[in-house]
C-alpha cells in the first residue's frame, strides 16, 4: 500500500523550473531514494512534501492526507532531519531534544524520557549536557538525527544524511536507518552517495535537471548494464598493437585498454577466459590477474543520465 | 493542549536563550538609564523628571522589542533553526504569537526601569497606573510586531539592524516622545498621526501628566487597530516570504 503519492509536481523559482512535474510513490515501510547531483531538484522535492515550500502544482498525498491543503496534519506524522544541523548552538544537547519534542506536543515526563533514550542510543549520553556549537560534525549530525525522530515519526525525511561526516559516524548513521526500517518506518532519503544508496534503499529514482529519469529497485536499474560482461586482466608486459588482433580472434569480445598494463574484454555473452589466456601465452604475454568487472549504480546513473554524481573534487579525492 | 506545550517552549527557549543574557539585561538597563541622565543634564533643572518619563519609558520598549525580534529572528532564519518552527505542527499564528510574546514581556520589563529609578527622585501617586499599563502593553505590542515584519524583509542580522533604525530614530523624534506633536512642523504632523507609537505616548502622557491630545479610548482603539493590522501583514509575509 502508498504512504506516499506524488503526482505532476512542479516547482518553479521565478523563471526557473527546479522540479518538472515529477510522480511517484513509496510504500510503507520502504526505503526510497532520491538521487541526483547537487541542483537537480532533490531538495526541493523534500521541502514541498514537508511544507517549507508550496508547489507550483500537482498533488501530494501522504498517508491519505493531502499535503498542500492540510500540511499540518501530515507534519504530525513525519520527522525531518534537514541537510544542515539546525539545532540551536547555545542550548545543550538535552534541551536541544527536549526542545523539538515540545513542538510536537509531547509532555515534560514523556519528552525527557524520550530525550534520555535517543542520547544512548546515539552514544551522546556524555555529551548530553554539552552545548549543541561545541560538538564535533558527526556529533551534531546525530543530534540532528535524534532531533528528527523524537516524536517517533510514521515517515521520515532525511536529506543528505551522512554529506561532510566522518566515516565511522557515517556507518553508525547508516546502520541507525537500517534500524528504523526494520521498526517499519517509511524512509524517504535524498543523496548523491551512491553507494550509500545502493546499501540502503528499496527502490532509487534518479533526478536529473528537475525530471525523474528512472525508478526502480537497485537490481531492476542494474539490469540494463548487466546485459554485458567485462574482465579486467592485469598483464606483465604492453599489449600495444594487440587490440586489434585480439579483437579479430575473438570475435564477439571488444577490447579496451584503460593503462599500458592492462586491458579489458568486453563481451555481450560469457567470456570464456582460456582461450584468451593461451592467445597472450602465445605471443609472450603474462596474465597476473583476471577480474569480473560488476557496473556499479553509478556506472548506471553515468548511463541513464550522462552525467556523473561525483564533483570535480570528490573525483579527485576519490 | 499539544499546541500549549509547543507555544510555551517556544516562548522559554527565546527567554532563556536571547532576553536573559547579559548583554541584553545590560541593553535594558544602560539605554533607559543613559537617556533619562542625558535629558535631566541637557534640561540643567528645567524639566521635570514627570514630564520626561513618558517618553523614556516609550523609546525604552521600543528599543528593547524592535531590535530583538529583528535580530533573534534573522539569526535564527539563518541558522535554519527557524526552519524547525516552521514544519512543526503548529499554526503560523501560533508561532508569531509565541515568537513576539517574548519580546513583549522583554519591552514591558524595559518600560518599567526608568519608571524604578524615578521612584527614587519623585512621587508617582497620582499616575493612572492601569493606563500606563494598557499603554506599555499596546506599544510592547505594536513595537514587537514590527520588529517581526522587519525580520521578515531582512536576509542577515545587519540588515535586520539597519532597517530597525529607519524605524526606530523617525519615530523617536516624530512620535511626541521628546518634541510635543504640536511643536512639529507642519510637514511631519500627519507622518506623526500614521505612527502606532504617538497613541501609545499619547496614554503615557495622559495617564503620568495628566495631558493628551487625544482621549485615552480612541488611543486604544487605534493602537489595537494597528495590532491586528500589522499581526496580518507579519501572518501573509510569513507565510509568502518563508513558505516558498
Amino acid at each position: 500500500m502508498s504512504i506516499i503519492n506524488v503526482t505532476n509536481l512542479r516547482k518553479l523559482y521565478g523563471e526557473f523550473e527546479a522540479v518538472k512535474g515529477i510522480s511517484f510513490s513509496i510504500e510503507q515501510g520502504e526505503v526510497f531514494g532520491l538521487l541526483g547531483p547537487n541542483g537537480a531538484g532533490k531538495t526541493s522535492t523534500i521541502n514541498m512534501m514537508i511544507g517549507l515550500s508550496r508547489p507550483t502544482s500537482g498533488h501530494i498525498r501522504i498517508d491519505g492526507i493531502d499535503a498542500i491543503k492540510d500540511i499540518k496534519k501530515v507534519q504530525k506524522i513525519i520527522g525531518v532531519i534537514p541537510d544542515e544541523n539546525n539545532l540551536y548552538g547555545e542550548m545543550d544537547g538535552f534541551d536541544n531534544l527536549c526542545f523539538c519534542a515540545s513542538l510536537y506536543g509531547m509532555r515534560k515526563a514523556e519528552r525527557e524520557k524520550r530525550a534520555i533514550q535517543l542520547l544512548e542510543q546515539f552514544d551522546l549520553t556524555k555529551a548530553g549536557n554539552r552545548l549543541f556549537k561545541t560538538y564535533s560534525k558527526g556529533m551534531k549530525r546525530k543530534l540532528t538525527i535524534a532531533a528528527g525522530i523524537i516524536h517517533n515519526p510514521k515517515i521520515l525525511f532525511l536529506d543528505e544524511p551522512t554529506t561532510g561526516i566522518d566515516v565511522e559516524s557515517a556507518r553508525q548513521i547508516r546502520e541507525l536507518i537500517l534500524n528504523l526500517k526494520k521498526q517499519g518506518k517509511t524512509i524517504f532519503i535524498t543523496t548523491h552517495y551512491l553507494e550509500e544508496a545502493q546499501r540502503l534503499c528499496d527502490r532509487i529514482a534518479f533526478i536529473v535537471n528537475g525530471k525523474i529519469v528512472k525508478i526502480g529497485t537497485v537490481d531492476e536499474l542494474m539490469e540494463d548494464m548487466e546485459a554485458g560482461h567485462k574482465i579486467k586482466l592485469q598483464l606483465g608486459s604492453s599489449i600495444k598493437g594487440m587490440k586489434e588482433a585480439l579483437e579479430n580472434n575473438f570475435s564477439d569480445c571488444r577490447v579496451e585498454m584503460p593503462d599500458e598494463n592492462s586491458c579489458l574484454i568486453i563481451s555481450k555473452e560469457p567470456i570464456a577466459l582460456y582461450p584468451i589466456l593461451e592467445f597472450l601465452n602465445s605471443k609472450g604475454i603474462s596474465v597476473y590477474e583476471a577480474k569480473q568487472i560488476k557496473p556499479s549504480l553509478e556506472d548506471v546513473f553515468v548511463k541513464i543520465t550522462g552525467t556523473s554524481l561525483k564533483t570535480k573534487k570528490e573525483r579527485v579525492e576519490k | 493542549m499539544e499546541t500549549a506545550i509547543a507555544f510555551w517552549n517556544i516562548l522559554r527557549k527565546d527567554i532563556k536563550n536571547y532576553y536573559l543574557k547579559p548583554p541584553n539585561i545590560s541593553w535594558g538597563i544602560i539605554f533607559p538609564l543613559s537617556w533619562t541622565l542625558m535629558q535631566l543634564i541637557r534640561s540643567q533643572g528645567n524639566i521635570e523628571i514627570i514630564d520626561l518619563l513618558p517618553g523614556l519609558m516609550a523609546m525604552s520598549v521600543l528599543f528593547g522589542t524592535t531590535s530583538m525580534l529583528a535580530v533573534t529572528i534573522t539569526f535564527e532564519r539563518r541558522g535554519r533553526s527557524f526552519d524547525r518552527l516552521l514544519i512543526a505542527p503548529i499554526s503560523v499564528s501560533t508561532l508569531v504569537l509565541a515568537k513576539i510574546l517574548g519580546a513583549i514581556i522583554f519591552g514591558i520589563i524595559n518600560a518599567f526601569i526608568p519608571v524604578v529609578f524615578a521612584a527614587f527622585f519623585i512621587n508617582l501617586s497620582g499616575i493612572n497606573w492601569a493606563a500606563v499599563v494598557i499603554a506599555v502593553i499596546l506599544i510592547a505590542a505594536t513595537c514587537a510586531l514590527l520588529g517581526l515584519l522587519i525580520a521578515i524583509s531582512a536576509k542577515e542580522v545587519f540588515e535586520a539592524q539597519t532597517f530597525s533604525n529607519f524605524f526606530r530614530f523617525p519615530m523617536l523624534f516624530l512620535c511626541g516622545l521628546f518634541i510635543p506633536i504640536e511643536k512639529l512642523p507642519a510637514v511631519l504632523k500627519p507622518i506623526s498621526f500614521c505612527l502606532p507609537l504617538t497613541y501609545g505616548t499619547d496614554i503615557l502622557n495622559g495617564a503620568i501628566t495628566g495631558s493628551s491630545i487625544f482621549n485615552a479610548v480612541f488611543n486604544i482603539f487605534i493602537m489595537l487597530v494597528f495590532v491586528v493590522l500589522l499581526f496580518y501583514l507579519c501572518h501573509k509575509n510569513i507565510r509568502k516570504k518563508w513558505i516558498l
